[in-house]
């Protein structure tokens, strides 16, 4: 079997070999950085503590804001939970409504439907067809007692960018805090802290090149924003998130957050061609869709439904290929993906959509093999695909009455 | 440098180093994806979590993967605890931040959360937990061992006394792991959390032991990793260098334990040589192989543990978390130490590195501490 083809950088990517080079200098006793960084009393300590310190600076300076602001966690997961639950706790006498969009990732979504059964109001906004919110329906939907708006940057599936500086002026304006899960943009699209009004901001390493188990959230100190904890003990990250801090996981973040500031725009753009080529590798196939809109999107990501198809088979013809049919933690399940009926797309395309995610890896030959493989493989699942053979003969599908077995 | 502080954490061992390497060197999927890269995450996640199973006598399906042990506290006192209407909690005196913070923020929302207290020497008092559990307790948290004094607690015994009267009990046993044999099956808890970088691993990982009788919230949602209890993408890098310590562990436990017993007895018997003024905490106790928690009254332990950096030795006051801190042990306070003589307390712990010649080294140091200080005190 020929080597499988990533194509899977929004799941996860490779965690950069510059990155894996310094993360292990903070492991083993060779060398002194393995110690741990609240120990107050030895040079072990001190060490660790000054390459937390720097890697905090190296993450803050990538999206322009002070680096007491990062607060470090395992993950976005984790930032995401801290942001939503710490505010919703700090804040439940000033109200309990939250905003949020029904194509927020699983950790936003999970977290805020735990919170309606402790008498939390959440309202799901229902983005347009192009995935992006309206922000006349967020303006609709803010109330007196809305203490949170929780909208992501990038959306994991479809790659679309929300206008977050617009959400900001809003949320700002009406003393509503805003929290941001910028997973999928950190490293792919700039961040300026300093001009947009965010007040909580969730990133992960893992999908930067990083390292997994590592992450950040950003709190804004002006205008100050107040979180209850939800993991207490030492009293850790000024008693934000408790643990102790796992130093190489950290200055693993630092690197690769430091690397993608350097070679961001320059990469982004090399990342655009290879979409544009899968993109017009495949146009030419009769009935596929796009997913998303194209022009508020990141270079990264292409979602496309490839009509009377069956998503199974077709992940299964294309396993050459490492792509995900839908969010990867939501991939073993069957359901289509949430996001796609989010956005209005029918069962049957949903069912039928690959997300193909393209990182610092990717080159123009898999772009080349990757579109060669998709030609013949559609061709010949429709060769066996009796609603194929149907549409082609001109019936209208969603007019066909089906009779139960 | 030396280095005898491996009860706040460890150097990882070279041939978890190796294990990991992979994992963040060319292997990189997510265990949720479906495609061969995913599907190689998930194996060695399966793997990892067997091998932690194996160590603590527990069943691959109770291991919950967390990222460290303060987060495993977390879960096991906010998820089952949390969840109980109205509950009564009960703790130990000398636990540790992670046991003693997530309950005093569950006191702060209504529940009952009472204190335990311990003997002279550190080990829980028996009447005590009686005595909460009459008064109804239902939830109680005891450390295997004590991370500062290293006093070992009977679990086992803790364990009946909580489920006589129908009680919960979890266990922080992030000290007492790989140094003792932890048998979570035997032991009768219900919940019990580890951490890998205590055991040589890395940071930034452990587990919760989970008997799935007990309901259990999750602290993290999203995604539905770990069956739904714990959201978040696995850190497969740290799981597999876990698996890879506790496996280790497993194979080289006698060994490692007699090596620190070893240096322990040394250091003891040399402070009774030598610095026969010397005070050994929790001596009466059954304690960790690895830990001597010690003071040398009048000589204050902030400025001697400055002093033996200087010299080459590192050491620490107690608690890594609490180090910022200039209170004294909240552990020696709850065993009736005088404060005084607390603030000399000096926490020395061993690891598989370590030899008598460090042993050695760190006597010859104290007493040349102990003599400046006799000269300082002289001169004034």
């Amino acid at each position: 079997m020929s080597k499988t083809i990533y194509l899977d950088y929004a799941a996860t990517t490779p965690v950069d070999e510059r990155v894996a080079e310094k993360m292990c200098k903070y492991l083993v006793m060779e060398g002194g950085l393995f110690g741990n960084a609240a120990s107050r009393s030895h040079s072990y300590g001190w060490a660790a503590d000054q390459a937390v310190e720097e890697a905090r600076k190296q993450v803050a300076q990538l999206v322009n804001c002070d680096p007491r602001e990062i607060v470090w966690t395992s993950g976005a997961t984790e930032a995401d939970n801290l942001a939503i639950k710490g505010v919703a706790e700090f804040y439940v006498k000033k109200g309990k409504h939250i905003i949020t969009s029904k194509t927020e990732h699983k950790a936003v979504l999970d977290v805020c439907r735990n919170l309606e059964r402790f008498g939390y109001e959440v309202t799901y906004l229902e983005p347009e067809s192009s995935g992006l919110i309206d922000l006349a329906k967020l303006e609709a939907a803010m109330r007196p007692d809305t203490i949170l708006v929780s909208i992501m940057h990038v959306n994991n599936e479809i790659g679309v960018i929300q206008d977050i500086a617009a959400i900001g002026e809003m949320t700002r304006a009406r003393g509503v805090l805003f929290h941001v899960d910028a997973a999928q943009s950190v490293g792919k699209v700039p961040i300026d802290l300093g001009r947009m009004k965010v007040d909580l901001m969730s990133f992960s390493a893992h999908k930067a090149y990083g390292p997994k188990g590592m992450g950040a959230l950003y709190v804004r100190r002006k205008p100050r924003v107040r979180l209850e904890a939800q993991m207490h003990g030492g009293g850790h990250e000024r008693g934000m998130r408790s643990g102790t801090l796992a130093t190489h996981q950290i200055v693993g973040m630092g690197e690769a957050f430091r690397i993608a500031g350097e070679e961001m725009a320059q990469e982004s753009e090399r990342i655009r061609m290879l979409r544009d080529q899968l993109l017009k590798g495949v146009q030419d196939i009769e009935e596929v869709y796009v997913n998303g809109d194209m022009e508020h999107r990141v270079p990264h990501n292409l979602n496309i439904s490839f009509n009377y198809v069956e998503g199974e088979s077709l992940m299964m013809a294309l396993r050459e290929l490492a792509v995900s049919s839908g969010s990867a933690c939501t991939s073993a399940s069957l359901e289509p993906s949430y996001v796609l009926r989010a956005i209005g797309r029918p069962d049957e395309l949903a069912h039928s959509s690959l997300r193909f995610s393209i990182g610092r890896y990717t080159t123009a030959e898999d772009i080349q093999h990757a579109v060669s493989l998709i030609h013949e493989k559609i061709t010949k699942l429709r060769e066996l695909s009796p609603l194929w053979d149907m549409y082609k003969e001109g019936i209208d599908l969603s007019t066909v009455q089906w009779s139960a077995h | 440098m030396i280095y005898l502080d491996h009860n706040a954490t460890t150097p990882l061992d070279e041939r978890v180093l190796e294990e990991m390497l992979p994992w963040l060197q060319g292997n990189w999927g997510n265990p949720s994806s479906v495609h061969a890269p995913g599907r190689a995450a998930r194996s060695a996640l399966e793997q990892a979590r067997e091998q932690v199973a194996a160590l603590t006598s527990a069943h691959p399906s109770q291991v919950v993967f967390t990222s460290g042990g303060t987060e495993a506290n977390n879960m096991a006192i906010k998820g089952v605890a949390g969840r109980m209407p109205a509950a009564h909690l009960a703790a130990s005196a000398v636990e540790h931040a992670s046991v003693q913070q997530p309950l005093a923020s569950l006191g702060r929302v209504g529940m009952t959360v009472s204190s335990i207290s311990v003997n002279e020497y550190g080990q829980l008092d028996m009447q005590a937990l009686a005595e909460a559990m009459r008064q109804g307790a239902r939830f109680v948290s005891v450390m295997w061992a004590n991370n500062e004094t290293g006093v070992i607690n009977d679990i086992a015994a803790v364990a009946a006394a909580v489920r006589d009267a129908g009680g919960i009990l979890h266990t922080d046993a992030v000290q007492a792991l790989a140094k003792l044999p932890v048998d979570f099956a035997d032991s009768g808890a219900h919940l019990m959390s580890v951490s890998a970088h205590k055991i040589n691993g890395p940071k930034g990982v452990g587990a919760l032991l989970w008997d799935k009788a007990v309901d259990m919230e999750p602290l993290l949602h999203g995604g539905g990793q770990e069956k739904g209890r714990r959201g978040g993408t696995e850190n497969i890098a740290a799981i597999v260098g876990f698996g890879r310590a506790a496996g280790l562990a497993l194979a080289e436990q006698q060994g490692r334990y007699q090596h620190s017993l070893a240096l322990r007895q040394h250091l003891e018997h040399g402070l009774a040589a030598q610095l026969p003024e010397a005070v050994i905490f929790g001596a009466g106790a059954e304690r960790l192989p690895n830990t001597v928690f010690l003071a040398l009254p009048g000589l204050e332990g902030e400025t001697l543990l400055l002093e033996l950096d200087r010299l080459g030795l590192a050491v620490s006051s107690g608690a890594a978390c609490g180090s910022g801190y200039s209170e004294p042990s909240h552990v020696l306070h709850a065993m009736g130490v005088p404060a005084e003589l607390a603030r000399c307390a000096l926490r020395i712990s061993f690891g598989a590195g370590n030899t008598v010649s460090d042993v050695d080294a760190l006597i010859a140091a104290l007493q040349q501490a102990a003599r400046l200080q006799l000269k300082s005190a002289a001169a004034w």
